[in-house]
C-alpha cells in the first residue's frame, strides 16, 4: 500500500468540463513523483485535490492509510509550492517561513531556530530580514519551498515551480529542489509540462492528457517504452512517419518505397495505413558518425536518404534528411557532437541506420498530437 | 480623484538620456509647462505671497496667526471634521461594497454594475447632487415623506436638518463611498487567490487569512484610499454651497464668502486661509502616495 | 521535433484544451451578507435618483399634494425654454474647447515623456497631481486676483472671461488626460512604432499625427468624456468666471423653481451617466478603469 493513494479519483466542473478522470497513484514514501502533461491535462488540478482545494467529483484520496479526501486544507498537513511563489508580500522572508509554525502555536524561541534552521537548507542564510520584493524570481521560489517544508508536511506538493523562472535558474533550482528532496526524504508531488524537468527529478512519471493519465513509469520506461502514441510524441521529440504495412506477422514495413524491419505487433494486413515514429537520437548516420559501421550490421534497418540541412543544438547535431523514393518524408536525425564528426552539406546522400527495435508503429494514419501542436494550443490559450 | 492602479507608471521605459544641448527636445513639453506655471503656479503664488504681506502692505506671519481667530478657525474644524467623518463611514462601506462585490461572488453582472454606478456617483457632485437630496430628505422630500405618511415618523421631529452637519455628511457620503469603491477595487482583485490558498495550506482558517494575511496586506491601501476620500471632502465647495448657501462654515465657504466681497475684512487673511487648505491637501495628497506607493509595491511582488 | 508530416494538428484536442484549460471555481449565488451590503449600496444610489424623478413628475399640483399621474410640465417648461439649450450648449461648447487645447498640450508631452525625457517623467506626475493638492475654489480665487487686473483684465468681457475659464478647466483636466495618454501610450510601445515610422521617413509631425494620435483614440477619448463629465456640471470655477454657465444656471434654478431644478438634474445626470458608460464601453479589455473626477 502506498503512502499516498489516489483512487479512481475524478473531477468534473460546473458545466460538464471533465477536468480529471479515473486517476489512480500508489506513491511510495519518499518518492518523487511527477505529473506531465500539457496545460489543460488535468495534473494542476489532481494536485489541487491533494492540496485540498478543489474537491474530488467521486474517488478517494488517502495519506499514510488516513483518508482526507473532504479535509479542508488547512488540516491536511500538505505543504505546496506554487507556480507563481505566493509569498506574503507584507511578511519578511522569516516570517513567510514561519507563518506555518506560528499557526501551529510554536514557541517564538523553537520557531526561529526552525526558521534558521531552513535559511540554511535554502541558502539564503542571513536574508531573514529581506521582503519578497526585495527578492530575485529564484530566491522567492526557494523561500516558498522553505515556507511550505517549515511545517514538516507529509507530502510535498509542487506546482509548475519553476516555469516563471529563466532558464538558467531553473536547472540550477531543479537540482537544489532534487536534492533537498532527497536529504528531507519527503514524498513529492510535482507537476510540470517540461519533460526535461519531469526525466531529470523523478523517481516515477504520471504522463497525463486531457484528463486520462496515460502512462505511468519511471524516466526510463516513459521515454523508451511510451505506451500510447500521445507519450511518444510528448515525451522527447520524435519523427513520425507515414508507411504501409507489408507483411503484418514479419512487422515489415514500406518507408517510402524502402523496406523497415520492426518489432511491433503490427495489427491490419498488408497494405494497410500506418505510423511509424522514431526517435532522432536512435538514428545512426553512415559517414557521417564515425562510430557507426558502415553497411547494416545485426539486422538494422539502412535507408537512403538526402540531407537537407545542418543544425548544430550545441552537445547534439541535428541532421534534416529527406529518404530517397518520393522525397516527402522528412526526418530528424540527432548525433551526438564530436570533433571526428563529418558533417554533410546540404543534398549529399547519406545512409540511416535504426534497429527495429527502435520503430514504435502506430495505428492508422492519424498521427499523435506533437508538441508543435501542444504548444500551439497552449500559446492560443 | 484618479484610481488608484494609475497612480504610478507600470513599467518606465528604458532611459534614453535626451541628447545633451538639444534644446528641441524641451520644446514638446514646455507647453504643458508655460500653461500650469500660468494658470495654476502664477495664482498659487500670489496667494502664497499675499498671504504673507500684511494690511499696512508689510510683510509677515500675522495672518497665519490670525487664522486661529474668527470665523476661519471654527470653518476649517468643521471642514476637517466633516471631511473625517465622512472618509471613515465612506471608507468602511465602500471597502464592504468593493468586497462584497469582488469576494461574496456576486455574479458579475453586479459587480460591473457596481463599478459604473460608481464611477457615475463619484463624479454626481456638485449642485445637481445637492438638489437630488432636497427631493429626498429635504422638508417635501420622497424619504421625508414616506416616513411621515407611512410611519407616522416624523424625521424633522428627531432634530434631523438637511442642511446641518449631519445633512451635508449623509450627502457627502453619496460621492464618498463610491469613490472608495473605484479606490479600493483593484486593491482588492489584486489579493491573489494563491496567498489564500497559502495560508490555508499551511493551516490557517478563513478568520486566520484575514487577520495576519489580507487585512495586513490591504492596510496601506485602505489609509491611502481614505486619505484621498478625506481631501476629496475638504476640497468640495459647490454641494455645501448650494445645500446651506453658505450658512455652515466650512473651509470652502469662508473663501467663497471672501471672493464675493471682503467679508474677513483683510485680504490676506483670506489668502492665508487658501493656503491653509493647500497645506492640508497637500498633506493629505503626499500621504496618499507613500501609502500608496508602498501598497502597489506588495499587490505587484 | 519530427519529419514535416507531423505537423498535423488535433483540432478535438484543442478543443478540450480550451474548454478545460482553467478549472474555475463554483460559482456560488453570492453570500447573503454580500448581498446585504449590495442592497443597502443600491438603494443609497438610487433612491435619491428615484426622489428626484418622483419630484420631477409633481409639478401639477401645490407642493404637498400628490398628483393623480405623472406631470411632466417641468420637462416642457425646461426643455421648450431656450434658456436650457443655451446653457447647456456653452458648457458643451466650453468642454469641447477645453478637451481639444488638453489633447493638444497633453499628447505632446506625455510622447515626448516616454520617448525622450524619461528623467521628467517624476516631475510632471508631481505637476499634473497639483490640481488635486490646490483645490478648485483656491484656484479660481488666486485666478481671479491675478488675472482680473490690468494688463490682463479676462474679467472684462464675456469672451475674455470664458478663454479663462477654458485655461482654468485645461489644468483641471491635466491630471484625467495625462494619465488616460499615458497608459494609451504604455500600451502601444511608443519607442518601437517611433523608431519604425522614423525609418520609413517620417518626420515628427508625421508621426505624431499619422500614428501616435490614432493609436491613442481610445485613450484620448476616455480622457475627453471624464474632461466632459466635469466641466458640464461644473460650479465653483465656473460660477465666479461664467455664471452665466450651465452650473450656475442650475444652482439658480435651484433656488427659484421647485420642480424644474429636479428635471433638469436628472437630465444632466443622464448625460454624465452616458458618458460615463461610454467610457467603460471604449475602454473595455483595455485595462483602463472608468476615472474619478472629485467631488465638487
Amino acid at each position: 500500500m502506498g503512502f499516498l493513494e489516489l483512487a479512481g479519483v475524478r473531477k468534473e466542473f460546473p458545466g460538464g468540463v471533465v477536468a480529471v478522470e479515473n486517476f489512480d497513484l500508489d506513491a511510495r514514501k519518499g518518492e518523487f513523483v511527477s505529473f506531465l502533461g500539457p496545460s489543460g491535462c488535468g495534473k494542476t488540478t489532481t494536485l489541487r485535490m491533494i492540496a485540498g482545494f478543489e474537491a474530488p467529483t467521486a474517488g478517494t484520496i488517502r495519506i499514510d492509510g488516513r483518508e482526507i479526501t473532504r479535509t479542508p486544507p488547512n488540516r491536511r498537513n500538505v505543504g505546496m509550492v506554487f507556480q507563481s511563489y505566493a509569498l506574503f508580500p507584507n511578511m519578511s522572508v522569516a516570517d513567510n517561513i514561519a507563518f506555518g509554525l506560528k499557526l501551529r502555536g510554536m514557541a517564538a524561541d523553537a520557531r526561529r531556530k526552525r526558521v534558521g534552521e531552513l535559511l540554511r537548507l535554502i541558502n539564503l542564510e542571513g536574508r531573514g530580514d529581506r521582503y519578497p520584493y526585495q527578492l530575485s524570481g529564484g530566491q522567492q521560489q526557494r523561500v516558498a519551498l522553505a515556507r511550505a517544508l517549515a511545517i514538516e508536511p507529509t507530502v510535498l506538493l509542487l506546482d509548475e515551480p519553476l516555469s516563471a523562472l529563466d532558464a538558467k535558474i531553473r536547472v540550477a533550482l531543479r537540482q537544489e529542489i532534487r536534492q533537498i528532496q532527497r536529504q528531507l526524504g519527503i514524498t513529492t508531488v510535482y507537476v510540470t509540462h517540461d519533460q526535461e524537468e519531469a526525466l531529470e527529478l523523478s523517481d516515477r512519471i504520471v504522463v497525463m492528457s486531457e484528463g486520462r493519465v496515460e502512462q505511468v513509469g519511471t524516466p526510463f520506461e516513459v521515454y523508451n517504452f511510451p505506451s500510447t502514441a500521445f507519450v511518444a510524441s510528448f515525451v522527447g521529440t520524435l519523427n513520425a512517419l507515414p508507411a504501409r504495412v507489408v507483411d503484418a506477422a514479419s512487422g515489415r514495413l514500406s518507408l517510402a518505397g524502402q523496406e523497415v524491419r520492426t518489432t511491433s505487433t503490427i495489427s491490419g494486413g498488408a497494405g494497410e495505413r500506418v505510423t511509424v515514429a522514431i526517435r532522432p537520437e536512435a538514428i545512426g548516420l553512415e559517414g557521417v558518425d564515425p562510430t557507426v559501421p558502415v553497411g547494416a550490421p545485426n539486422g538494422a534497418n539502412r535507408l537512403q536518404a538526402t540531407v537537407d540541412d545542418v543544425a548544430f543544438l550545441g552537445s547534439v547535431v541535428r541532421v534534416r534528411v529527406r529518404l530517397a523514393g518520393d522525397g516527402a518524408h522528412r526526418l530528424d536525425v540527432d548525433t551526438f557532437n564530436n570533433p571526428n564528426l563529418a558533417v554533410p552539406s546540404a543534398g549529399a546522400p547519406v545512409a540511416l541506420h535504426f534497429a527495429p527495435e527502435a520503430c514504435l508503429v502506430l495505428p492508422g494514419s492519424a498521427l499523435p498530437a506533437t508538441t508543435d501542436a501542444l504548444e500551439a494550443a497552449e500559446a492560443m490559450l | 480623484m484618479s484610481s488608484a492602479e494609475q497612480a504610478v507608471p507600470v513599467t518606465a521605459p528604458a532611459p534614453r538620456p535626451a541628447r545633451p544641448g538639444s534644446i528641441w527636445a524641451w520644446l514638446g513639453v514646455l507647453p504643458f509647462f508655460i500653461w500650469t506655471a500660468m494658470f495654476m503656479g502664477l495664482p498659487a503664488l500670489f496667494l502664497l505671497v499675499g498671504s504673507f504681506t500684511l494690511a499696512d502692505g508689510g510683510l509677515g506671519i500675522d495672518n497665519y496667526r490670525d487664522l486661529t481667530t474668527g470665523a476661519i478657525l471654527p470653518a476649517f474644524v468643521n471642514s476637517i471634521q466633516l471631511s473625517f467623518i465622512t472618509a471613515v463611514v465612506g471608507a468602511v462601506f465602500g471597502l464592504l461594497l468593493a468586497s462584497a462585490a469582488i469576494l461574496g461572488k456576486l455574479p458579475r453582472v453586479f459587480r460591473s454594475a457596481l463599478m459604473t454606478f460608481s464611477g457615475v456617483a463619484s463624479n454626481f457632485a456638485g449642485v445637481p447632487l445637492a438638489l437630488a437630496f432636497v427631493f429626498t430628505l429635504g422638508n417635501l422630500g420622497l424619504v421625508t415623506k414616506l416616513l411621515q405618511d407611512v410611519f407616522g415618523f416624523s424625521l424633522r421631529g428627531t432634530g434631523f436638518s438637511l442642511y446641518s452637519m449631519t445633512g451635508l455628511a449623509i450627502v457627502y457620503l453619496y460621492f464618498q463611498f463610491p469613490l472608495m469603491v473605484l479606490v479600493i477595487a483593484p486593491s482588492i482583485e489584486g489579493l491573489r487567490r494563491e496567498w489564500r490558498e497559502a495560508a490555508e495550506n499551511l493551516g490557517a482558517t478563513s478568520f486566520g487569512y484575514w487577520r495576519r494575511v489580507a487585512l495586513p496586506i490591504l492596510t496601506p491601501s485602505i489609509l491611502g484610499a481614505g486619505i484621498l476620500l478625506f481631501g476629496n471632502a475638504f476640497g468640495a465647495q459647490a454641494t455645501a454651497y448650494q445645500l446651506s448657501g453658505g450658512t455652515i462654515p466650512l473651509a470652502t465657504l469662508v473663501i467663497t464668502a471672501q471672493m464675493q466681497g471682503d467679508v474677513l475684512f483683510n485680504p490676506g487673511l483670506g489668502y492665508a486661509a487658501a493656503m491653509g487648505m493647500v497645506f492640508v491637501m497637500g498633506l493629505s495628497i503626499l500621504a496618499y502616495s507613500v501609502l500608496q506607493r508602498r501598497a502597489e509595491r506588495w499587490l505587484r511582488s | 521535433m519530427s519529419g514535416p508530416a507531423v505537423g498535423a494538428r488535433a483540432p478535438e484536442a484543442l478543443g478540450t484544451i480550451a474548454a478545460s484549460a482553467r478549472p474555475r471555481r463554483e460559482r456560488s449565488v453570492g453570500a447573503w451578507w454580500a448581498w446585504l451590503i449590495f442592497v443597502v449600496g443600491a438603494l443609497y444610489f438610487f433612491v435619491p435618483l428615484l426622489a428626484t424623478l418622483e419630484f420631477s413628475l409633481r409639478a401639477c399640483a401645490p407642493p404637498n399634494q400628490p398628483c393623480t399621474a405623472p406631470d411632466f410640465s417641468a420637462y416642457s417648461n425646461v426643455l421648450q425654454g431656450e434658456e436650457f439649450y443655451e446653457k447647456f450648449g456653452y458648457s458643451i461648447l466650453v468642454g469641447l474647447v477645453t478637451i481639444v487645447v488638453s489633447l493638444l498640450i497633453i499628447v505632446p508631452t506625455a510622447y515626448w515623456v516616454r520617448l525622450r525625457l524619461p528623467r521628467l517623467r517624476p516631475i510632471v506626475e508631481f505637476v499634473t497631481l497639483l490640481p488635486f493638492v490646490i483645490p478648485p475654489v483656491v484656484l479660481v480665487f488666486g485666478l481671479i486676483r491675478v488675472y482680473s487686473r490690468p494688463p490682463l483684465q479676462f474679467t472684462a468681457t464675456e469672451l475674455s472671461s470664458t478663454a479663462l475659464l477654458v485655461c482654468a478647466y485645461v489644468v483641471l483636466s491635466f491630471p484625467y488626460m495625462y494619465r488616460a495618454v499615458d497608459a494609451g501610450l504604455a500600451a502601444m510601445d511608443v519607442r518601437v512604432l517611433t523608431e519604425a515610422a522614423q525609418s520609413m521617413g517620417a518626420g515628427w509631425a508625421r508621426i505624431l499625427w499619422s500614428v501616435i494620435f490614432p493609436n491613442l483614440r481610445t485613450a484620448a477619448l476616455s480622457g475627453a468624456f471624464l474632461t466632459l463629465a466635469i466641466v458640464i456640471g461644473e460650479f465653483t470655477i465656473g460660477n465666479f468666471l461664467a455664471p452665466w454657465g450651465f452650473g450656475p444656471y442650475l444652482s439658480l434654478l435651484g433656488r427659484d423653481k421647485i420642480y424644474e431644478p429636479a428635471a433638469v438634474s436628472l437630465i444632466s445626470f443622464g448625460l454624465t451617466w452616458l458618458a460615463m458608460i461610454f467610457i467603460a464601453v471604449v475602454g473595455r479589455g483595455r485595462g483602463s478603469r472608468v476615472q474619478v473626477a472629485g467631488a465638487r
